[in-house]
């Protein structure tokens, strides 16, 4: 459940900078590509912010296709499996979206 | 009604809300932390080497034989991690080796933090070969960055020959996967090419090793892995991923002074 150090990351970072303020939804993106579920990620984020000035505040997701770039046929394809293989079958490819994990930003006072 | 505070009238007023923008990468801390740790290492010239793998898959028995056999060669040091128990360390420990155990209780991977604090406590000699054995989990440990050198994922034969597949964000974040126990494979029903496929289906850039810690089989292999320089074993963070800022290791073919680092052995937690 790696999740919950990802929970208690944002609910830390998202802390620090409201300051007494109490935060009421934090928006955080995340790639299709991160290995990170995002219902595990909310029902974490539910338990990380008992007690803080985020107490009670909604996580909103945003969810980010991945993409790869092939190097071989240099076409752009659209992937939400871990498997990185172009459609024309090349595993040659990099991948230029998809491995965001940010914290976007948060609703406070 | 009022829809902030769910009142029946609004004789009050309420504070505005303010959007704040922080784009912020969620693991920033980590991977800060991670760099402190990689140039901390860098420093003292020590290469640390993350082993990853489910549980039993024989982390600490390939451990245990490399530490006797590279023996003199190089003083080595080890991370051992585990949710809870000094059991492993205290098996390394006996081996004569410097570790440290940390335990992590509920969670579920070693993170930056952690292997720093470990540092702390162990101390590793300069010029050390720091061995990181992870928490048995084929999941989360893939997504903190401890900032070593190497991260080295173990199979064994007794597991499923598609656990590559099924495990792909491990799998693509080894520089190296280990094959072990392949003394076993006449007994049970491993497909070894297969295996190597699945592995290179989700990480083309990984090399691949199959060996046996118990019965000695290619370790020679592993051993000459190590002493190679980072920066000829590929990449396998091909869609880059990767920060480009981790240390370019030397050859440590050359062996530096025998010896060993302290027989220390503290537990963080």
């Amino acid at each position: 459940m790696h999740e919950l150090s990802i929970a208690r990351s944002i609910v830390e970072t998202v802390c620090e900078r409201a300051g007494d303020r109490p935060v009421h939804t934090v928006t955080v993106r995340v790639g299709a590509l991160t290995a990170v579920v995002p219902d595990a990620l909310r029902f974490c984020f539910a338990l990380a912010v008992e007690g803080t000035v985020a107490d009670g505040a909604r996580l909103a997701v945003e969810h980010r296709p991945g993409t790869l770039r092939c190097r071989r046929c240099g076409t752009d394809a659209r992937i939400d499996d871990p498997i990185l293989l172009c459609p024309c079958g090349s595993a040659d490819v990099a991948v230029i979206a998809g491995r965001e994990l940010q914290i976007v930003s948060m609703e406070v006072g | 009604m009022c829809a902030t505070c769910g009142c029946g009238d609004h004789h009050h007023q309420h504070p505005a809300t303010e959007t704040v923008t922080l784009e912020e990468k969620v693991l920033a801390k980590n991977d800060a932390l991670a760099e402190r740790v990689r140039n901390r290492l860098a420093e003292r010239g020590i290469i640390a080497v993350n082993l990853m793998s489910s549980p039993g898959s024989g982390k600490t028995t390939l451990l245990e034989r490399t530490i006797r056999e590279l023996d003199g060669r190089r003083p080595i040091a080890v991370v051992e991690g585990d949710q809870e128990t000094p059991l492993d360390a205290d098996r390394i420990r006996r081996t004569g080796c410097a570790v440290v155990q940390v335990n992590t209780g509920a969670g579920c991977h070693l993170d930056a933090a952690m292997m720093n604090d470990a540092l702390d406590a162990l101390d590793p000699a300069t010029g050390s070969l720091l061995f990181v054995e992870n928490v048995g989990n084929l999941i989360c440990p893939a997504l903190f960055d401890l900032g070593e050198g190497d991260k080295v994922v173990i199979i064994s034969v007794t597991e499923g020959t598609d656990k590559p597949l099924k495990y792909p964000y491990m799998f693509r974040a080894a520089d190296l996967v280990l094959i072990n126990k392949i003394d076993l494979l006449p007994y049970v029903d491993f497909d070894l090419d297969a295996c190597r496929r699945h592995i290179a289906a989700v990480n083309p850039g990984a090399r691949v090793l199959t060996l046996s810690a118990t019965r000695g089989d290619n370790l020679a292999s592993w051993y000459a892995w190590l002493a190679g320089p980072t920066d000829r074993r590929g990449s396998a963070w091909a869609g880059g991923a990767r920060p480009d800022t981790g240390p370019h290791r030397t050859s440590y073919g050359t062996p530096a002074a025998p010896g060993r680092p302290g027989h220390s052995s503290r537990s963080v937690r």
